[in-house]
């Protein structure tokens, strides 16, 4: 019936003036992002305080957005810098060509370069969207809060194994 | 020109005063109904809807102003300048002339001068407002065909379509109402339904007809056809910017306004009300009634979807306009048999 279904309607729009909306109001709530989710990157380094990076390129090869460069020099007795032979003596990456693909992650054969889970990387201008070797060392300045990692980093889904 | 003269009872700087805050009041309210449409319309889809500027967003439509007003003023090369630049001012004074033969109240004696319960009484004052009203369209057709872009165009052509098919079964809803009420006068109407029983029930039909066509006629969801966003970009005002879309979009909203208020005082017995709150009750009673309309149209906006063209044209001229005509017919025949 027609008239009916649209008073019914009616009812529906007007019982949900009632109901708690279920806006997330995103500056002050952060949704929690998801452990494997690919944000700005991070360069590591050893526990003894060495670099990971030796400075090979692979990452700069492999980047599809053509947004790494590397510089890379020897390591001599007085300045070791990295583990390996040779370190980066610049390494920069312009994060507003990066496309958060994580070509650079895999291409890495030493896990020197992750990515991250910060997302906030808004700047008032460009230049200052290029981050140094020293940035990407650094910890982030912005804690971003990760969901639990039980819940999601499952190798086999749920449901295969539930039965 | 008897009516004219007898409605000037009061002295002439109160009728200015009074214009003063009805225009004023008016455009607050306009400010505040843009926000609780938004805020109202949020809340039906589990939204917050604008919360930043101000507490609880109160200061949103401030901000909204300023925005525009701050906007440049630009126009297509080849707009018609005159034409495009009068009409939104056409539509927005047009909007705002109608308001002033509503009764607010009864009337008081302030200090000893008489103060009368609108700012003025004439004794054709409905089919003032329609004259306006119809003037009013004026601004939106002219407006798009002037500024030279085909969205605009089209959208002032179905405004234009749309208006004309349901202005007649609005005035002719009306007609029972004026021939219960043996008046044109908005205030002898209100008085009428103050002696007697509210219109909205001897004139149910006469109001549903009311409303529906009025909810056209203010080119409201889910007649919104006019400027329907997803063919039309925006309608009649897609050329226009700032403070320039800022006159239509607010001639818009005080059209619906003044329809809102204009049902309340044909309708629902106008100002008259419990008396409540001693010599205020009469415009107190007519805002709350006003507000529950506009809460109305809101409400419809976030439930019905909107029409096909062809849907809108046929319960147009095939069912509204049949049940107005019936309407006023056995109306007219019912007053005269008893």
């Amino acid at each position: 019936m027609q008239p009916f279904s649209t008073l019914k309607g009616f009812g529906v729009t007007f019982r949900q003036i009632f109901r708690k909306p279920i806006t997330q109001e995103y500056p002050e709530y952060k949704r929690p992002v998801y452990p494997r989710f690919r944000g700005r990157h991070r360069l590591h380094r050893h526990e003894n305080g060495l670099e990971k990076c030796v400075g090979c390129s692979l990452c700069a090869a492999a980047c599809p957005a053509d947004c790494i460069r590397v510089v890379a020099a020897e390591n001599t007795a007085d300045n070791r810098v990295s583990a390996g032979e040779r370190y980066a003596r610049i390494y920069e990456i312009n994060l507003s060509r990066c496309i958060f693909c994580g070509y650079c992650e895999l291409a890495c054969p030493f896990d020197a370069i992750t990515l991250g889970n910060e997302f906030e990387l808004s700047e008032y201008s460009r230049d200052d969207l290029v981050y140094t070797k020293e940035m990407l060392l650094d910890a982030p300045i912005k804690a971003v809060p990760v969901a639990d990692p039980d819940l999601y980093d499952t190798p086999v889904p749920a449901y295969k194994t539930s039965s | 020109m008897t009516g004219l003269l007898l409605a000037a009872t009061e002295a002439w700087w109160i009728s200015l005063i009074k214009a003063f805050l009805i225009i004023n009041l008016v455009m607050v309210t306009f400010a505040y109904l843009t926000l609780a449409e938004r805020k109202v319309m949020a809340r039906m889809q589990l939204r917050y809807g604008p919360n930043r500027a101000g507490p609880k967003g109160l200061l949103q439509p401030i901000a909204d102003l300023l925005k525009l007003l701050n906007k440049e003023s630009f126009r297509p090369t080849d707009a018609i300048g005159v034409l495009y630049i009068a009409s939104p001012f056409m539509a927005a004074f047009t909007a705002l002339v109608t308001f002033s033969v509503i009764p607010w109240g009864p009337g008081w004696t302030i200090f000893g001068e008489t103060v009368t319960g609108y700012v003025a009484d004439i004794p054709i004052a409905l089919v003032f407002m329609f004259a306006i009203g119809s003037l009013g369209v004026y601004g939106f057709i002219v407006g798009g065909w002037s500024s030279d872009s085909k969205f605009s165009l089209l959208g002032s052509m179905r405004t234009c379509a749309q208006l004309v098919s349901y202005e007649v079964s609005l005035a002719l809803s009306v007609l029972g109402v004026v021939i219960m009420a043996g008046s044109l006068s908005l205030t002898e109407i209100v008085a009428a339904q103050g002696s007697e029983i509210w219109y909205v029930l001897p004139q149910f039909v006469g109001f549903l007809v009311f409303f529906l066509a009025g909810l056209a006629e203010t080119a409201r969801a889910p007649f919104d056809l006019p400027e329907a966003e997803q063919e039309l970009v925006a309608g009649y005002h897609t050329e226009y910017g700032g403070m320039r879309f800022g006159l239509f979009s607010m001639a818009e909203y005080i059209n619906l306004i003044t329809l809102s208020a204009l049902c309340v005082t044909l309708f629902l017995g106008g100002w008259h009300g419990p008396a409540l709150f001693w010599e205020l009750s009469g415009p107190i009673w007519f805002i709350v009634k006003l507000f529950a309309l506009l809460f109305v149209f809101i409400w419809i906006r976030t439930t019905l979807p909107r029409l096909r063209y062809d849907q809108l044209m046929r319960f147009g001229w095939k069912v509204l306009l049949p049940v107005a005509t019936i309407n006023a017919v056995v109306t007219a025949v019912l007053v005269v048999a008893i």
